[in-house]
C-alpha cells in the first residue's frame, strides 16, 4: 500500500473584495490532482510559480484542508480522522522547509528544537528524549555538543541538518521537503542531498520533494509529477521523464533548465508570454496559449490525464488515433 | 574524504557568547543616574536627613544651602510646611520608581498577552482586541487617567492600576505587529506540523521572540508613565498627600515661583527630567542592542 | 531615427575585433573591508586578474564568501564606505578606473558600463513610471529632453521584447511580472549603449521558462550591440549555457580561469573539480554526489598557505605552508594550485614531501 495517496484533490481559495466580503473570484490553487507516494520512495514535484506545489505541500501536511477529493495516509482518509488518528498522522508526516534561517526558533536550543515533536506528542522520560536527540544528531552528522547551542551558531547547511534531525525525531513515514537546498551554497547542497539519500536508504522514509532545480529533483526522485496552474500535466518515472518528456510544457521546462556542461546541446524551446494568473486561467487546456503545438481543440476542451507508454500525460497530442 | 558512506561529523565552532554578556558599550550616564535613583529609593530611610512628611513650621521657605538665608541643615531648602526638600526628593524617588516600574510591568503583561492573542489567533479575537485598542488609544492618556482616578479615587495602588490600564495598548499594537510576521515564519509552521497546540505555540515560540520588544518598549514607557504620574499628582489626583511624590512637589511649589522660591519646583522638576531622560536613553540603547541580534537570528 | 543611429554606431564597433585591445582588464585588484576600529580586515577580493574582450561573455563563479559580489561592486566603484580598493588596476578601454575621480566615474556608470542586479523589484523605484525610469540614464548622460527620452524608452522596451510598449511605458513596476521587470532593468542598462554589461545573479528570482527567455534576450542583445558581458553567479549552469570564459573564485581569489569548455573538461583546481562533480546530472543513475566537506574560511582570518587546503581532497604538505601562485596548466587556463605547477605529476596520494617540488 502506498504511504500517501491523493485522489482528485482540489483546493480553492475565495478572493475577498469589499468590506462585506463579497467573493469576487476563485483561485484554483490545486485542481483535481491525484498521485501516490510509495514506501521508501521519493515523489518529485516540479513547476513554476503559481503551479500549486506549495499548496500541495500544505495539503499533505494538514496545514490546509482540501476543498474536494481525498488524501489518504496508509489507507485512511485525512478528513475523517479522530483526535488520536490525527495525532498519529502528525507524528508520521513531517516537513523540512526552504529557509534554514527561518525554520529554527532562534530562542530555542538545538536539543529543544529537535525534541519538540517528541515532547509534544509523547510522554517520555527526559533521559529517553535526550538519547533520542543525540541519536538524531548522529544520524545527520552533527557532533553531540550541538545540542546545547543556539541556531545562530550554525551555518546554513548545518541548520538544515538540524531541521532534518527534527523532522526525523518521530520516525516519520513521510517527509515533505519544500525546496530544502535552494537557499544553500552549491557545494553544501551536495552534502545535504547525499544525507537525504542515505537516510532514505537506511530508514526507508518516503519523501515528497519539491524544488525548482530540475536536476536535483530528477536526481533524488523515483517518480516526478509536473504541475501547471494547479493541474498535473505529466507524471511518470523520474529519469525517463527527464530524458524524454512528452507534454509540451515538460519539454519546455526541461529545455529551460540549465545544462551541466557547455557541450550539452539541447533544443531550445522558448515559451512566449508569462504564466497566466490563477485567478483567470485560460479556457480548455491551461497551457494552450503558450503551447508550440496548440490545436483548435486545445482552447475548447481540457485534456485528461491518460496513460501513454507508462507515463501519464494530459495533452490532446496523445489522445489516441484520429485525434491529431 | 569527499565521498563518505556515513555522514561525517562536522566540526562546530562554539560561537562567542551572546552579545548581552559583553557590556562594553553600556551608556554610563543614564545607567548611573538610574542606579543612583534606585539606590536612593531603596535606602531612603537611611539617606534622608529629615522626615519627609512632617515639617517644622518655623522653618518654612528656607532657600537652598548656597543661597543667603540657607543652611546645611536643609541643603535644598524647605517648602511651605517646613518640610525638608531633599528628604522629600529622596522619598519621592521611591514613589516614582515603584509606581513607574509596577505600572510599566502591569501594562506590559496585559499588553503583550493581548497582543500575542490578537496577532496569533486572528479573526474575531483580533478584531475585538484591536477595536478596543483603537478606542483606548483615541482617548488622550492623561484625560483618561484623570477620569479613572476620579472614579476609583486616588491611592498608590490605584494609580498603578490606572496607569497599567491606560498604557497597555502601546504594547498590544507593537507586539501584535511582530506576531503577525512571526506567525509566518517557518519554525512556527513546523511547530504546527509537529502537533503543538495554539497555546503551546504562543507560549513556547511566539512569546520568547517578542519579549525583547516588550522590554525595550517598557524602558521607553517608563519615562512616559513617570511623567503621567507626576502630572496626575500635579493635578491632585495622583498619589495622595502627605506622601511625597515629585509631581505633588511640583504642584505645591508652583505658587512659590512667583515669589522667587524657585527651588520648590526646579528640584523636583530636575529629578523628573533626569529620570525620564535616562530611561529614554537606556531604552534607545537597548533597542539598538537587541534589534540587530533579532535581525541576525 | 534612434534605431538608425544605433545601427551606425554598431557597424563601427563591429569592425573592431573582439581580440586585440581588451575591453576590460583587471590587474592584481584587491578590495578590503576594514572595520570601524581598524582592527579587522576582510580581504574580500585579493589579487584578482581577469581579461575580457568585446563580444565575450565571462562567468565569475563563486559561493557565498567568495568575494564575487564585492568584485562586482568594485568594478563600478560603488563600494560601501567600509571597503577600499587597496591595490591593482581596472583598465576599461585602456583607462584605469581605480584612478578616476568620482565625477568621472559617474560618467562611466550607466553609460559605458551598466549593471543588472538580482532583484528586479528592488532595482525599480515603485513611485515612478516605467517610462521615467527607462529614460533616466538618457536624460542624465546624454542630456535628452523628456520627450526624446520617453520615445526612446518605448523603443527600448520593444528591443527587450516587451509587448504593447506604448502602454507599458505609462505603467508602474508593481503592475508588471517579475520577468518583465527584469527586462525593464535590462532596457535601462542598455539605454546608453554601454560597452560592458555586468549581470549579478540576474535570473535567480525568475521562473525557469522565464529565465530561458531572459538569457536568450541577453544573448541577442550582446550580439546586436557588441557588448562585453560578465555574469556573476553561483550557478555553473548559467556559465555552461551563456559564457565562453570562466573564472572561479574562492576566498577572495580567482583560483581558476580559462575557456569554459577547457575548464569544464579538465579542471585544474580541485575546488573547480569538486564544484563540477557536486552538481546533480539529470539523466544519470541515482549516485552519490561529490560533496565538499567543511566550510569556507573566514576572510578576516585566512590560514597560512592555500585557502582551500583545509577542504581539499588532494592536499599535500606544501599547500598548508605556502600559498600557490598562478600557474598556466594549458594555454589560456590559469590555476592557483601547486598541482598545476609545471613538472608536477598530479599526485594521487596526498603525501608528497616539500623537497620533491
Amino acid at each position: 500500500m502506498p504511504v500517501l495517496e491523493a485522489d482528485g484533490v482540489s483546493k480553492h481559495f475565495q478572493t475577498r473584495r469589499g468590506i462585506f466580503g463579497a467573493s469576487r473570484g476563485v483561485v484554483r490553487a490545486v485542481d483535481d490532482i491525484s498521485f501516490s507516494v510509495d514506501e521508501g520512495q521519493t515523489l518529485g514535484v516540479v513547476g513554476e510559480s503559481g503551479c500549486g506545489k506549495t499548496t500541495t505541500a500544505k495539503l499533505v501536511l494538514g496545514l490546509e484542508e482540501p476543498s474536494g477529493g481525498s488524501i489518504r495516509f496508509q489507507g485512511k482518509d485525512l478528513v475523517g480522522l479522530d483526535t488520536v488518528e490525527r495525532r498519529h498522522y502528525r507524528k508520521s508526516v513531517q516537513a523540512v522547509f526552504q529557509d534554514p534561517y527561518a525554520s529554527l526558533n532562534p530562542r530555542m536550543r538545538v536539543r529543544d528544537i529537535i525534541s519538540e515533536p517528541l515532547v509534544t506528542n509523547e510522554n517520555l522520560p527526559a533521559t529517553t528524549v535526550r538519547d533520542r536527540v543525540l541519536e538524531m544528531l548522529d544520524l545527520v552528522g552533527l557532533p553531540a555538543r550541538s545540542a546545547d547551542l543556539f541556531p545562530h551558531e550554525f551555518s546554513g547547511g548545518q541548520r538544515q541538518r538540524i531541521a532534518i534531525a527534527r523532522a526525523l525525531s518521530l520516525s516519520p513515514r513521510l517527509i515533505v521537503l519544500d525546496e530544502p537546498v535552494s537557499a544553500l551554497d552549491v557545494s553544501i547542497r551536495a552534502q545535504i542531498l547525499n544525507l537525504l539519500t542515505d537516510l532514505q536508504d537506511r530508514l526507508g522514509v518516503s519523501y515528497l520533494f519539491i524544488a525548482h532545480d530540475l536536476a536535483a529533483v530528477a536526481h533524488m526522485s523515483h517518480t516526478i509529477i509536473v504541475m501547471y496552474l494547479g493541474k498535473i500535466v505529466e507524471s511518470g518515472e523520474a529519469r525517463a521523464l527527464a530524458r524524454t518528456p512528452k507534454h509540451p510544457y515538460t519539454e519546455a521546462l526541461f529545455s529551460a533548465s540549465l545544462p551541466s556542461h557547455p557541450d550539452e546541446k539541447r533544443e531550445e524551446i522558448i515559451l512566449p508570454g508569462e504564466v497566466p494568473s490563477p485567478l483567470n486561467p485560460p479556457s480548455g487546456c491551461y497551457f494552450h496559449p503558450r503551447c508550440p503545438h496548440a490545436m483548435p481543440r486545445c482552447g475548447q476542451e481540457a485534456p485528461v490525464l491518460r496513460d501513454v507508454e507508462g507515463r501519464r500525460v494530459a495533452c490532446h497530442l496523445f489522445d489516441g488515433p484520429g485525434s491529431m | 574524504m569527499s565521498t563518505t558512506a556515513a555522514p561525517v561529523p562536522i566540526a562546530v565552532q562554539a560561537a562567542p557568547r551572546s552579545r548581552m554578556a559583553r557590556l562594553g558599550d553600556v551608556p554610563i550616564i543614564p545607567c548611573t543616574i538610574l542606579g543612583i535613583i534606585a539606590f536612593t529609593a531603596v535606602f531612603a530611610d537611611f539617606l534622608a536627613p529629615h522626615d519627609p512628611q512632617f515639617g517644622n513650621l518655623t522653618a518654612r521657605f528656607h532657600p537652598p544651602a548656597w543661597q543667603a538665608g540657607g543652611s546645611m541643615e536643609h541643603i535644598f531648602g524647605t517648602d511651605h510646611l517646613g518640610r525638608d526638600v531633599l528628604s522629600r526628593l529622596i522619598f519621592g524617588a521611591r514613589v516614582s520608581l515603584v509606581v513607574g516600574f509596577t505600572a510599566v510591568i502591569v501594562a506590559g503583561v496585559i499588553g503583550t498577552t493581548l497582543g500575542i492573542i490578537s496577532g496569533y489567533l486572528g479573526r474575531w479575537a483580533d478584531q475585538v482586541i484591536m477595536r478596543v485598542t483603537d478606542t483606548w488609544l483615541a482617548l488622550p492618556a492623561l484625560t483618561f487617567a484623570i477620569f479613572l482616578a476620579a472614579i476609583v479615587g486616588p491611592s498608590e495602588m490605584n494609580i498603578v492600576i490606572i496607569l497599567g490600564a491606560v498604557y497597555w495598548t502601546r504594547y498590544a499594537r507593537i507586539v501584535r505587529g511582530e506576531v503577525l510576521s512571526l506567525k509566518e515564519r517557518e519554525f512556527v509552521r513546523l511547530a504546527i506540523v509537529a502537533g503543538a497546540s495554539k497555546w503551546t505555540i504562543m507560549r513556547r515560540h511566539i512569546l520568547p521572540n517578542v519579549i525583547n520588544s516588550s522590554i525595550v518598549l517598557a524602558t521607553l514607557m517608563l519615562g512616559v508613565v513617570i511623567v503621567t504620574e507626576a502630572s496626575l499628582s500635579f493635578l491632585g489626583v495622583g498619589v495622595p498627600p502627605p506622601k511625597p511624590a515629585w509631581g505633588v512637589m511640583l504642584s505645591d511649589g508652583k505658587q512659590g515661583l512667583m515669589v522667587g522660591y524657585w527651588w520648590l519646583t526646579v528640584m523636583p522638576g530636575t529629578c523628573i527630567m533626569l529620570m525620564v531622560l535616562s530611561a529614554n536613553l537606556l531604552g534607545d540603547w537597548l533597542r539598538v542592542k537587541l534589534d540587530p541580534q533579532l535581525r541576525q537570528l | 531615427m534612434s534605431s538608425s543611429t544605433r545601427n551606425s554606431v554598431n557597424s563601427d564597433t563591429m569592425t573592431s575585433h573582439s581580440q586585440g585591445a581588451p575591453l576590460l582588464e583587471l590587474r592584481n585588484l584587491s578590495t578590503h573591508y576594514v572595520s570601524a576600529a581598524g582592527t579587522r580586515v576582510v580581504r574580500a577580493v585579493e589579487d584578482v586578474s581577469l581579461t575580457l574582450h568585446a563580444r565575450e561573455t565571462l562567468g565569475i563563479v563563486g559561493e557565498s564568501g567568495s568575494g564575487k559580489s564585492t568584485l562586482a561592486l568594485t568594478m563600478l566603484r560603488v563600494l560601501p564606505p567600509a571597503a577600499q580598493i587597496v591595490s591593482g588596476q581596472m583598465l576599461f578601454e585602456g583607462e584605469d578606473l581605480v584612478q578616476k575621480s568620482e565625477e568621472d566615474m559617474r560618467k562611466v556608470r550607466g553609460k559605458r558600463i551598466a549593471m543588472i542586479l538580482q532583484d528586479p523589484m528592488a532595482s525599480l523605484n515603485p513611485l515612478f513610471t516605467i517610462g521615467d525610469q527607462v529614460g533616466e540614464p538618457l536624460r542624465e548622460h546624454e542630456g535628452a529632453s523628456r520627450k526624446t527620452a520617453w520615445e526612446k524608452a518605448i523603443q527600448l522596451l520593444k528591443s527587450v521584447r516587451i509587448p504593447s510598449s506604448e502602454t507599458r511605458v505609462t505603467q508602474y513596476p508593481h503592475e508588471m511580472s517579475g520577468g518583465m521587470r527584469q527586462r525593464i532593468v535590462g532596457a535601462i542598462a542598455i539605454s546608453c549603449e554601454p560597452r560592458l554589461l555586468i549581470a549579478d545573479e540576474p535570473t535567480t528570482s525568475l521562473d525557469l521558462t522565464i529565465q530561458a527567455q531572459y538569457l536568450n534576450l541577453l544573448r541577442d542583445l550582446q550580439q546586436e550591440h557588441g557588448l562585453g558581458l560578465i555574469f556573476i553567479t553561483h550557478n555553473l549552469g548559467i556559465v555552461a549555457k551563456m559564457c565562453n570564459l570562466l573564472a572561479v573564485m574562492y576566498a577572495g581569489k580567482v583560483v581558476e580561469s580559462g575557456p569554459v569548455s577547457r575548464v569544464f573538461n579538465t579542471p585544474a583546481h580541485p575546488y573547480t573539480e569538486a564544484l563540477l562533480s557536486s552538481i546533480p546530472r539529470m539523466t544519470e543513475q541515482r549516485q552519490r554526489l561529490t560533496a565538499i566537506d567543511g566550510q569556507p574560511p573566514d576572510l578576516s582570518n585566512l590560514p597560512r598557505g592555500c585557502a582551500f587546503a583545509a577542504r581539499c581532497p588532494r592536499v599535500f604538505a606544501r599547500c598548508m605552508v605556502e600559498e600557490p601562485p598562478i600557474f598556466t596548466p594549458s594555454p589560456g587556463q590559469t590555476a592557483r594550485c601547486w598541482l598545476a605547477a609545471p613538472n608536477t605529476a598530479h599526485a594521487s596520494s596526498p603525501q608528497v614531501s616539500v623537497g620533491a617540488l
